[in-house]
Parts: C-alpha cells; structure tokens; sequence
C-alpha cells in the first residue's frame, strides 16, 4: 500500500464507515435511568399540576377539553373515567433566527434544512384529592398536564424529541383553566 | 487495493442490510423467556381497587415523563410515551389477581426492541409503589 491516499479508495472506506454508524446507532441502548424517579421530577410534578376546587371530575374535564380546544388541540383519546384526555397540533416549527441562518449558509451556497413543524402532544388528567384522612373528595381534585414535541426540519427528518418543561407554558394554560373552570361552574 | 475495499463495502452492506429488511417473523415472534420476562415485568399489589390502581399508574408514568396515549379502565390498560431526545413507550395492564390483589404488569418498547432488561421495570415498579403506598410484590 503506497503512502498517497487514493481518493477513491478514502470515499469507499467512508462509506464503509457511514454505513456501520449508520447500522449500529439502530441498537443504541436506552439511558439506564429512563424509568427512574429523576430529582427534578417532584419540581415538574409542581410546575405541571394545580388543585382545583368547587367542581366535579366531569365538569373539570370538560372545561379543560374546552381551554384545549381554545388552545387549538384537537382531542385524540379520552376515558373520562380515569381522568384521563390526549390531545394534540400540529403547527408550523419556523424562526427568524433559523431561516436568518439558513440564508446566511445559502450565499456561501450550502443548503441548510431548518425546522419546519412541530406536533406537539398534551396529556390532562385529573384525580381526585384526598383529605387529611385519606378519603378521595368529589369536588377537589388535582389536574395535571403533561406536554411533548416531535420538531421535523424542512427535510422531514426529526430534529427534536423533548418534554416542554417552561414554566410559562404550563401557566399560561392553568391561567386559562382557571377562567374556563369558572364559566363551566357558573353555567355559562 | 480497490478491490479489497470493494469487497469490504460489499460485506458490510451484506450484514447490514438484512436487518434493516422488514420481516414479518418478529410480529409473532415472543421476546426472550415469557417467564423471565414476566418476572421482572410484573408485580402484585394488595389492593383489589382496579380504578384507583391505573390512576396511579398514570400518575406515576406522568411522573417519569411521559404523556398517555390511550387509557381504558375496562380493559384496564394505559399506554405513554416518554420524549427525551429519545422515544420510549411503555404499556401497563393492570388486572384482578384473586379477590384481594391486583396485578400490573408493564412493558416497554425503546425505538425498535423491547426493553428486557430488569432494571428499568424495578425502577417503574418502585416508583409505583411509593406512589401507591403499597409493596410490589414478586410474583411466581
């Protein structure tokens, strides 16, 4: 083998290369503690639930479908019964800063995909809250919202897979909870 | 030379090819020992209150990070998926075992297998029972 890289042969061999990543990063292993309680979790349990009181789980149910609906989710699941509603949108995933980018590498003539959507996925569930002695009561409960998103860049590849965790988020929605909790319990 | 490297890129899209090509042997295919499996997978509690169960189990899931998919208490299921720059989704039943226990058995899919080793189900089951105030115990 002469010491002068052959071009050809170097693009094979990374190719070579490519395809073993490629073949391996299938059989990635999950993080060890993907199940485990994080220390953080009681902080987002926190962030992520509020007590409500003065009306029943059906009703709580429907005025948090009702701010959901407002927020532009459409329902995909619902058991009422658990407590339990799954909603989901999807909408557009552009920046400014990211197309400012993008044009930036497009005058040095590289084309850069940037974030086009995003489907962003709600779970809302209620449970009853207990009293000092334990027993579940009707008209106070605990609702919590959890929320995910799945960002593709404009060549359909993922670009992110992440839990929301900004505490704005889960306040803006319990503000509007607060309000809609308030018409459904008035009848209005 | 070239050819060595040809060869090469030959062999390594003959072995990695095949597991890319979708079979449909793995649909009925079972994973690893059912029993094994079921050792780690699943766990009873001293409660016969189905209803109370799945919500904290869904408590507990939500805990973890996930978001439910689908929840059914008749057929006493929920599926979540957990986003975390990965993607892990996790099944748990929960059914009567006798009159006086209820038992919940998980499983877990992280991208395209099945999540089989014991300690990611120890973790689920002690987060559950702390959230259920009630032991998990093993099962035979």
């Amino acid at each position: 083998m002469g010491a002068a890289v052959n071009p050809r042969r170097h693009s094979l061999a990374m190719a070579a290369a490519v395809l073993c990543l490629g073949s391996l990063a299938g059989c990635a292993t999950m993080p060890d503690d993907a199940l485990a309680l994080s220390p953080e979790s009681l902080q987002l349990r926190q962030l992520q639930t509020r007590r409500i009181d003065g009306i029943d789980e059906k009703k709580l149910l429907a005025a948090a479908a009702g701010v959901l609906q407002d927020l532009g989710f459409n329902i995909d699941e619902s058991e009422t019964r658990l407590g339990v509603i799954v909603a989901s949108k999807d909408r557009s995933a552009v920046t400014g800063t990211q197309i400012a980018g993008a044009i930036v590498a497009a005058m040095f003539g590289i084309a850069t995909p940037i974030d086009k959507t995003q489907n962003i996925r709600v779970s809302l569930v209620t449970r009853p809250a207990v009293s000092s002695d334990g027993v579940p009561l009707s008209d106070s409960h605990l609702l919590r919202i959890t929320i995910q998103r799945i960002v593709r860049d404009t060549n359909g590849q993922v670009t992110r897979v992440e839990s929301i965790e900004e505490p704005d988020v889960y306040q803006a929605f319990f503000d509007r909870l607060s309000k809609s909790v308030f018409l459904e319990v008035q009848g209005i | 030379m070239n050819q060595a490297y040809r060869l090469l890129l030959v062999a390594v899209l003959v072995v990695a090819l095949p597991g890319c090509a979708p079979s449909t042997k793995s649909i009925m295919q079972a994973e690893s020992s059912a029993l094994e499996l079921r050792s780690f997978q699943q766990r009873a509690f001293d409660t016969a209150d189905i209803e109370k169960t799945l919500r904290t189990v869904i408590a507990t899931l939500q805990d973890l990070g996930f978001v439910v998919d689908k929840a059914d208490l008749d057929l006493g299921t929920v599926s979540a998926t957990k986003l975390a720059g990965y993607q892990l989704r996790i099944t748990v039943t929960v059914r009567p075992r006798g009159t006086t226990q209820v038992l919940v058995r998980a499983n877990a899919q992280y991208l395209d297998k099945a999540v089989e080793d014991p300690k990611p189900y120890q973790d689920f089951f002690t987060a559950l029972e702390k959230a259920m105030f009630l032991t998990a115990q093993q099962v035979d």
